[in-house]
């Protein structure tokens, strides 16, 4: 069996500019960030980003990789407005489908069945219809005779997740409380890479957690990489929480100043340069 | 004769949520906000005992943090479409026939003030019971017409037809100044409660539209002996319901 290991920026090497990009996690929560930091850092850009937004959202924003956003909101969670974001959406910085968080959740379901659309009771009567003139709706042909969006298939080239383990075959588990929908965003792309926490020989797994924990299966995982704090500063439970102040520090700073401390090295370079601003906060 | 006690504007707040879950059985109270999460818990501690509570994030906890179930986003949405739930939802904007908007300020295409995007606000205004908390009733929320509708109001819904009418319900907005909600023969917003101290111009001031106001507005009722002193007590030791809702 391949061993899918490999470094964040052999993950980059493998993106286009102009694909679709889906990542995983929830708001400020177990984003992919040091993937996302790791994108950053290339050339890659012209992104149709599709994600339950949070700083993962806001940083591509603000590095002018997005040409597209597919969400239904952006929040930092703590903090609930997410400056980039915000910034960018107010110079009209790039396009925005925006549905309905559960319109999302059955798109990439769609999207996981190879199916076109599924139905969803969300939506009509709002003004997402209008914002998205592409949205259909769909009859029952049942004797009920309703009408619901038909949500189209959220298909992705390329999935990012984070998770708190791994093994080198691809099999991904979380520790957490919450899947959030990284599974379906790694079986609804072509191309799925899996970051966490540490990674661990297989029968490790199962050693102490129930197999429900098993989240992730390989065969829709093209890559494995092993990247301690990767989700910082997001939250990435139990392993650590979210990163607070340093949140409100990111939240707070103009991008360019926020990008030339903490984003000109490499992974490792801004682990060290977070761990030196907390110092100097002690 | 016992002392007269003083009641705040904030437990009347609290009382006036409280109230919105009254007979609601047994389902998930999803309440946005400081205010409505004391009114669920003093509704499960009273007159509630069946209601559902989440921490916050994906475990159901009973009053003393004592878990008793999961429910990961993915179940959360099921939940709403099934109906088993009664969330109290923000709102940037509401106008008169409950549409809401926390998605965006102006132009959608580009906005002057870009807030949190529609969130869940369109799933869950068609699937299950939907109110509204606004701890500062103004004319810059209640408007006459919302910049994006993401909680779907009783006029869009009826025009979208059958299939978004067929669950939808939208039992109360409270806010610092009173309780009102869509028992018109056109579900045009009413005047339903005012908080003590209130005045019916006071509340007409503060709203961007005309209200329906009936001949005699009961006043929101007082919280009993036992409810203020679980409020004070043991809900909110710390007043912070009284940083939400000035006194």
């Amino acid at each position: 069996m391949a061993d899918k290991t490999m470094t964040v920026e052999a993950v980059i090497g493998r993106l286009e500019s102009g694909m679709t990009l889906g990542i995983g996690g929830w708001g400020s929560r177990r984003k992919p960030m040091a993937l996302v930091r790791a994108l950053l850092r290339s050339e890659v850009t012209d992104l149709t980003v599709v994600s339950y937004g949070g700083p993962d959202v806001g940083l591509l924003a603000a590095a002018g990789r997005i040409r597209k956003l597919v969400t239904p909101f952006t929040t930092l969670d703590s903090i609930p407005l997410e400056p980039h974001f915000r910034a960018a959406r107010e110079s009209g910085a790039f396009e925005l489908m925006e549905v309905d968080e559960a319109m999302f959740m059955w798109g990439l379901h769609a999207a996981v069945n190879r199916l076109p659309f599924l139905p969803v009771r969300a939506g009509i009567g709002s003004d997402v219809m209008h914002v998205n003139p592409t949205l259909r709706t769909v009859t029952s042909p049942y004797e009920d005779g309703e009408t619901f969006v038909a949500m189209p298939a959220l298909r992705l080239d390329a999935a990012f997740v984070h998770l708190n383990r791994a093994d080198r075959l691809g099999n991904g588990q979380y520790l957490g409380p919450d899947p959030y929908f990284d599974d379906l965003f790694c079986e609804a792309a072509d191309a799925a890479y899996v970051s966490c926490e540490r990674i661990v020989e297989t029968a490790e797994l199962t050693k102490e957690s129930a197999p429900q924990t098993l989240l992730v299966k390989r065969h829709s995982v093209a890559g494995v990489i092993e990247t301690p704090n990767g989700a910082h500063f997001t939250s990435c439970a139990p392993d650590y929480g979210r990163d607070e102040p340093f949140q409100k520090l990111y939240a707070t700073t103009p991008y360019a100043e926020f990008a030339e401390r903490f984003l000109a090295g490499d992974e490792a370079a801004y682990q060290s340069a977070v761990e030196a601003w907390h110092e100097e906060q002690k | 004769m016992t002392t007269t006690v003083q009641i705040t504007r904030a437990e009347y707040c609290v009382i006036a949520c409280a109230e919105a879950w009254r007979d609601n059985g047994e389902v998930l109270a999803s309440p946005m906000g400081l205010i409505p999460g004391f009114g669920a818990r003093l509704a499960k501690r009273t007159f509630a005992p069946d209601l559902l509570l989440t921490d916050g994030e994906a475990m159901l906890v009973d009053l003393d943090g004592t878990v008793e179930g999961w429910l990961p986003y993915r179940q959360h949405l099921a939940m709403v479409t099934g109906g088993k739930r009664h969330v109290m939802m923000g709102a940037s904007q509401i106008d008169r026939y409950g549409n809401q908007n926390i998605s965006c300020i102006g132009d959608w295409a580009q906005p002057k003030r870009q807030l949190l995007g529609v969130r869940g606000a369109p799933v869950n205004t068609l699937n299950n019971a939907t109110s509204y908390w606004i701890p500062k009733h103004s004319r810059r929320v209640f408007v006459e017409h919302v910049d994006m509708v993401s909680g779907v109001g009783y006029r869009r819904a009826a025009e979208a037809g059958p299939s978004a009418t067929r669950y939808h319900r939208l039992p109360r907005v409270v806010t610092n100044l009173g309780v009102f909600d869509f028992a018109t023969p056109d579900h045009a917003m009413r005047l339903a409660s005012l908080h003590p101290g209130v005045t019916v111009d006071e509340v007409a001031e503060a709203t961007g539209f005309a209200l329906v106001v009936p001949d005699d507005v009961p006043e929101t009722r007082e919280p009993t002996a036992h409810e203020l002193e679980l409020i004070r007590d043991v809900i909110d030791p710390r007043s912070l319901r009284d940083r939400e809702v000035p006194a």
